[in-house]
């Protein structure tokens, strides 16, 4: 039942308009930070803000959403963003990938390959793939203007004269369309190559005032070098739950004594796996 | 009551058919090609049913809106004025352009965005005699392999597409449908 004290959607229809009109130039702009008027939301910025208003502008009352966290339907944050669209747009929700048609996520792409029917929303705390090499936001919008991306692959050069190989592991930098160098959001880079999807994925930033899209079928080539070609590492293992050989970890300390379990960080496709009679080590050794 | 016309054919459940209506431009423009469904809002004529959608979904007093050829009459002024409140503005200074294809020419009279914000550009809904999946071969971002729609010429496309990341992006409207055509997509 929708909250009759709120606009469907929670936002004021000008608002609406605005950051759909931002929605647009991003979907043809693929990989470009369209800013937009961040509005405040009745949750503090770190929590998704970003992710909420693109869904709010998009959700029609026909839609079913998913909100996932890490990967999770059942922690703080997206257990209260589902109960928020469920209060404010009366939408239906779910926890199945494949019912979906819209999935808010903060920090994962889910297992189950998407469809073209579904559109992703990402909630993202900093746009910008360049912030951390150059502070100001007048120099990396040059920097973007001019496509001058050698900082970046400086860089991951350090990565490896450092460390040996290229370290980092999460919003791994992608370059969609061989223009735009873009963050996906602190995803895995285990996630990286399924931002080629068949699904639209809309990226909100709400602090940092900025709206991005990946269109279905785009391209998106995760930055690397000939002789250190990107890797999607996960943890080498199968999930303790439900054996899984392929889907991204979540490592979970168990006790105090060194303790360990990996399992799926995407619980709906964990869930699915073990109620469709799969079992895993560690579910198997409790038995 | 000369008035009245303007009054009617809003959206009668805003919040609702807008959302709705928003979702097939967002699907046209993510999808080049592909024909979804734009209606809810009832303009005078000559607009079509999803023209006025799309300007009941994109525009307010913060977008000024330039209304071409034969779509610039008194009874569509008074129509977006009452439904919308974009002041209406040259080619050269609107955020969107509403009009059939030969009313809208030459292109360069609109913005074009600068290569730091090239998203400040302004976008142009084209009333279309025909709108079908056929015609012009398009590629790029949103399509798989091909897609073909029915499009008034080519060159212009194509010349926009050079100029990114800077350039127009297109929402052809025909009846309550709605195609689109991004700067990106390679149209031969």
């Amino acid at each position: 039942m929708t909250d009759q004290h709120y606009n469907f959607a929670y936002l004021d229809e000008q608002t609406k308009r605005m950051i759909r009109r931002a929605l647009l130039k991003a979907v043809a702009l693929p990989g470009y930070q369209v800013p937009f008027a961040s509005r405040e939301m009745p949750m503090p910025y770190g929590w998704g803000t970003g992710g909420v208003q693109v869904t709010a502008a998009t959700l029609t009352p026909d839609d079913t959403l998913k909100v996932i966290d890490q990967g999770a339907d059942d922690t703080t944050n997206a257990v209260s963003i589902r109960k928020f669209f469920e209060r404010t747009a009366g939408v239906a929700t779910t926890t199945a990938t494949a019912e979906a048609s819209v999935i808010q996520t903060r920090h994962r792409i889910p297992e189950e390959d998407l469809t073209e029917d579904q559109i992703l929303v990402y909630q993202v705390p900093i746009p910008e793939p360049l912030r951390f090499l150059e502070p100001r936001e007048t120099e990396t919008r040059k920097m973007h203007a001019l496509e001058e991306y050698g900082a970046m692959h400086v860089k991951l050069y350090e990565d490896i004269s450092r460390h040996g190989h290229i370290a980092t592991a999460y919003a791994y930098p992608v370059k969609v369309e061989e223009r735009y160098v873009m963050d996906p959001s602190p995803i895995p880079k285990f996630d990286n190559p399924k931002l080629e999807s068949r699904a639209l994925q809309l990226f909100g930033a709400g602090r940092e005032h900025r709206i991005y899209a990946l269109p279905p079928h785009t391209k998106a080539v995760s930055l690397d070098f000939d002789d250190h070609p990107f890797d999607p590492s996960k943890a080498p293992h199968p999930c303790g739950l439900c054996g899984a050989e392929t889907s991204y970890l979540d490592e979970i300390i168990t006790d105090d004594r060194g303790g360990r379990l990996f399992a799926c960080s995407d619980t709906d496709f964990c869930a699915r796996r073990r109620a469709a009679g799969h079992v895993g080590p560690a579910l198997e050794a409790a038995l | 009551m000369s008035d009245v016309p303007a009054l009617e054919g809003g959206f009668a459940d805003p919040a609702r058919e807008a959302a709705a209506a928003f979702r097939g431009l967002l699907g046209a423009m993510a999808r080049p090609g592909r024909i979804e469904p734009c209606g809810g809002a009832v303009p005078p004529a000559p607009m079509s049913i999803a023209a006025g959608s799309a300007l009941l979904v994109l525009c307010d007093p913060d977008t000024p809106l330039h209304l071409a050829g034969p779509f610039d009459t008194a009874e569509l002024g008074d129509w977006v004025a009452f439904h919308t409140g974009a002041p209406l503005a040259s080619a050269s200074e609107c955020r969107f352009a509403v009009g059939p294809w030969e009313a809208l020419q030459p292109l360069d009279r609109f913005a074009m965005g600068t290569p730091e914000y090239p998203d400040r550009s302004a976008t142009l809904i084209v009333e279309m005699a025909d709108l079908a999946a056929h015609g012009a071969r398009l590629t790029g971002p949103g399509i798989e392999t091909e897609a073909f729609l029915s499009l008034p010429e080519i060159a212009a496309f194509e010349t926009n597409r050079r100029a990114f990341p800077r350039g127009l992006d297109f929402i052809l409207t025909k009846g309550c449908h709605v195609a689109a055509l991004p700067r990106t997509t390679k149209v031969e």
